[in-house]
């Protein structure tokens, strides 16, 4: 009985894997199918399309990867309720921090970074921490603030870091406290 | 690409950690990598080629016109909109800032434009209301929005 049921729920896992697959071949064919028909219609307009899709397409295969099996190890060895305890809504101070640090980890564009916040919040981060999270990811970068001040000078990249980080944390207990206020009330 | 060689490191030296302390726990987090993987891959796909289709319709000459300008707050929030919208990797808009800059742009849109451009995603929309939910996404998007224009009028103030 119990074997059975096993063996039901790994073909159930393996149907879904499938389905999915699936889903990503058929997507592919779509997608190529509407690349052509665009560069066929507009040639000379696409040499900016395809050098911009080429520099995003390399910098998420050499990134997402790595960023799936950091996510999947921190599955399998981070318990729920330490999530909930060091991002959680008593982590306080500390919590802010660790997701401050977390997201200035030097990675890719932010829509890497979405998938990794929708876990966090699965596992009882707090909305606070995970839009702190996906504010650095997004703005406080250190590869990024260095190409800065070689681009734009030190006293622009200063004022923006400085005023982008208090922005983050602004935006990160707003956002919760509109998100909180609203699950009281008025629904969008 | 020095990035993208510390998460690999990262991840290859966790990793090894892991398949020391357990092979199960190891083979498990494949398994969980890839499924997330195959159904987040769609997702990553129609974002890049979306992004490749908008650049080839709106190629940074144009986005430069709309940087110019004199300062307003109706230019700086047109800046805003115009980062908002875009998704330009920041090896080519923080360059693209500079010269702007150097042609007399003023700090103010400029600012903006690079802050919306980070925070804000028009594009990604859709995959960041399947992973947060539409309550935070929308809140999100829209503070960050109104605190990149206060960011861009304090830059001007600044520099």
């Amino acid at each position: 009985m119990k074997k059975n049921m096993l063996q039901n729920e790994k073909t159930n896992v393996k149907n879904n894997i499938k389905n999915k697959f699936k889903t990503l071949i058929l997507f592919l064919i779509i997608t190529t199918g509407v690349l052509f028909i665009l560069q066929s219609i507009f040639p000379e307009r696409s040499q900016i399309g395809h050098r911009a899709m080429l520099d995003y397409g390399l910098e998420v295969i050499y990134i997402f990867p790595a960023v799936l099996v950091l996510m999947g190890l921190a599955e399998v060895w981070i318990p729920a309720d330490r999530v909930k305890d060091y991002l959680g809504k008593e982590s306080g101070f500390k919590g802010v921090l660790l997701s401050l640090f977390l997201g200035t980890l030097p990675t890719g564009p932010l829509f890497i970074a979405f998938p990794i916040a929708g876990e966090m919040l699965r596992k009882k981060a707090s909305i606070a921490n995970v839009v702190v999270f996906l504010g650095a990811w997004a703005s406080l970068k250190m590869p990024q603030i260095g190409v800065e001040i070689q681009f734009l000078g030190i006293d622009f990249t200063f004022y923006r870091v400085i005023l982008t980080f208090v922005s983050v944390i602004f935006i990160a207990f707003l956002t919760q406290n509109m998100v909180e206020r609203k699950d009281n009330k008025i629904l969008i | 690409m020095a990035a993208a060689l510390i998460i690999n490191l990262l991840a290859l030296g966790f990793f090894g950690y892991s398949l020391s302390k357990s092979k199960e726990k190891s083979y498990q987090t494949l398994k969980i990598a890839f499924s997330k993987g195959i159904s987040l891959a769609p997702w990553m796909i129609a974002i890049i080629v979306f992004i490749g289709v908008l650049l080839s319709f709106v190629p940074p000459e144009v986005i430069q016109e709309y940087l110019g300008g004199e300062m307003s707050l109706v230019q700086v929030t047109l800046a805003a909109l115009v980062g908002t919208v875009s998704m330009i990797p920041n090896l080519v808009s923080i360059p693209l800032a500079g010269s702007l800059l150097e042609s007399g742009a003023s700090y103010t849109p400029i600012a903006a434009f690079l802050t919306t451009l980070t925070m804000v995603g028009f594009v990604t929309l859709p995959l960041e209301i399947k992973e947060l939910g539409k309550k935070i996404t929308l809140w999100r998007n829209l503070l960050a929005f109104m605190f990149a224009i206060i960011i861009a009028l304090l830059m001007g103030v600044l520099m």
